[in-house]
């Protein structure tokens, strides 16, 4: 059942326990019950909101960076992930399998901006062999929601 | 001037247009409705379904298939029947792609009546079983289901409406409007009144793989049943595919054959784009019918909990996706109901008697809406009942 409550509330984070309990016939008190113990053993890790930046005035840019690293002793690439994700405008950090080792997405108020996190605190972590910095130009789809849908209900046959 | 009354066909003017679109009309006059009107899914085709149509037209695959379809279509139509509803048909002879469920209807209907040939047609129901009868040379008896009884056909009410004349029952499980379903128990009581007659059974099947309280059973599945019973079905609702206007008949190998030459004649072939989505869709659907049926079933409970909250009385429907709700308590016609939450609250939902008369008194809600939809036309729901 757990993983019912977590597909719905991964689609719509505002779906109320009430609302849940009714879809999935269970009470709102076990949906509470359940979802306070999905947050407490961190399954549920946040609700956030999906904003479509560029339909406002804030200026944002944001980049994927391939980075090449030599591996270390002991903690592996872990210790340069930790560093990495302690930045407030790194989103996201993966380690890959590949060509490179470590995929960061940076957010930036501006090209310069995410340049300078690059020759400065990035290309100055010891371990980093190589970096290559793709600059996002527009953006499709993130997190399986389309940007720039219209809401258009396009049925027309009533049967 | 040609005079048009004198060139047209009387039987067809005389038919009335359907109930649901008249209403809808009046909605599309109207800015920021909220509508529950609508009969089709609010899913798109699942992707490779359309990956396989695309990949049928990259291929140059454009030419008519054969009259009743692509063998391997029929192939995998008896594959699934015998998968999910235990009953075989020789895809060879037995299976007929046809242009959507209605054109199954209506070519078992063609081949079938006699002029003044008794069509019983239970309602309230889809809107199209009375007037492709009628138009096939056949007289319609309506066979009125009753809230009460969960909209299901009543043994008894059955035997009564049975002439000399009766050539066809038409059975309508999961019904759109009431969302009402017949078990394996009550179809085995039809059967009983039906087995040992020349009485044919059209059971339309099309939303089969829409029930929430178990799988569907098929009359066909019934001992002795399956040589008098023509199923008509299609990929519309299962598969998200109305667009497409794609189903298909299975039945006995001597109402086929008749009826493919109504279909011969008339259609030649079904879309063939649409018959290799078709395939795709039956080889490795079965994830999506399953994904969609348990995103249904979640609107299912939460608009029968919200109405039920909001104190209208509803019959908890077991299949489609519809609810119908009894309306028939605020002094008033179902119809001035639903023109009034149309105009003072911007709200659409179907008058119940757009599915015959035994509908007044109720309203179809569709539930092919999301969540947030549903809300909001909650809401404007019950701002209306608690003005009155």
């Amino acid at each position: 059942m757990n993983t019912q409550i977590l597909t719905l509330l991964e689609n719509d984070a505002r779906l109320t326990p009430s609302q849940i309990a009714v879809m999935l016939d269970m009470t709102e008190a076990e949906v509470a019950a359940q979802i306070a113990e999905l947050e407490r053993n961190g399954t549920i890790l946040g609700y956030k909101t999906m904003v479509d930046w560029e339909k406002t005035d804030r200026e944002s840019v944001s980049a994927m960076i391939e980075v090449k690293l030599t591996p270390q002793k002991d903690k592996g690439f872990d210790r340069v992930a930790e560093k990495l994700y302690n930045y407030p405008e790194v989103q996201s950090v993966y380690l890959m399998s590949g060509a490179y080792d470590l995929s960061v997405m940076i957010e930036g108020k501006t090209m310069k901006e995410v340049a300078s996190f690059v020759s400065q605190k990035l290309s100055t972590i010891d371990s980093v062999i190589s970096t290559a910095t793709h600059f996002v130009l527009h953006k499709y789809k993130d997190k399986g929601i389309v940007y720039d849908l219209p809401e258009i209900d396009e049925r027309g046959n009533f049967n | 001037m040609i005079d048009y009354s004198k060139v047209l066909s009387k039987t067809v003017v005389d038919t009335p247009k359907s109930g649901i679109r008249k209403f809808f009309d009046l909605m599309s006059t109207m800015d920021d409705v909220v509508g529950l009107t609508v009969g089709e899914p609010d899913f798109q085709t699942p992707w490779h379904i359309r990956e396989a149509g695309i990949t049928s037209l990259e291929k140059g695959k454009t030419y008519y298939t054969a009259n009743a379809g692509l063998m391997d279509l029929r192939s995998e139509i008896n594959n699934y029947m015998t998968r999910r509803f235990g009953i075989s048909y020789v895809p060879e002879k037995e299976v007929i792609v046809t242009v959507g469920g209605s054109e199954a209807i209506d070519i078992a209907f063609r081949s079938l009546i006699e002029p003044g040939d008794e069509v019983i047609v239970p309602t309230p129901s889809f809107v199209c079983y009375a007037p492709l009868a009628r138009m096939a040379g056949g007289v319609p008896v309506i066979l009125k289901t009753r809230f009460e009884n969960n909209f299901k056909i009543d043994p008894e009410a059955l035997k009564a409406a049975i002439t000399p004349k009766t050539k066809l029952l038409v059975l309508p499980y999961p019904n759109n409007p009431t969302g009402a379903i017949m078990t394996k128990k009550e179809l085995e009581e039809i059967a009983e009144i039906i087995r040992d007659t020349n009485i044919v059974v059209l059971s339309d099947e099309i939303y089969a793989e829409l029930t929430y309280n178990g799988d569907h059973c098929s009359i066909a599945s019934i001992e002795g049943m399956k040589e008098r019973t023509i199923i008509a079905s299609g990929f519309s609702k299962a598969y998200a595919m109305t667009g497409w206007r794609l189903g298909y008949i299975c039945a006995p190998a001597p109402l086929t054959e008749q009826m493919l030459k109504i279909h011969q004649y008339g259609i030649m072939s079904s879309p063939t784009t649409s018959q290799f989505a078709a395939i795709e869709a039956l080889k490795n659907g079965d994830e999506d019918i399953k994904m969609m049926r348990d995103e249904y079933n979640r609107r299912r409970r939460y608009i029968y909990n919200g109405l039920k909250s909001i104190g209208i009385e509803a019959f908890e429907p077991e299949g489609a996706f519809y609810i119908f709700p009894n309306i028939g308590g605020y002094g008033m016609s179902g119809e001035e109901f639903c023109s009034k939450l149309l105009y003072d609250y911007k709200c659409a939902i179907v008058p119940g008697n757009a599915f015959g008369e035994s509908g007044e008194g109720f309203a179809r809600i569709s539930y092919a809406y999301s969540i947030k939809h549903i809300t909001q036309a909650l809401e404007r729901i019950e701002a209306f009942v608690k003005s009155l």
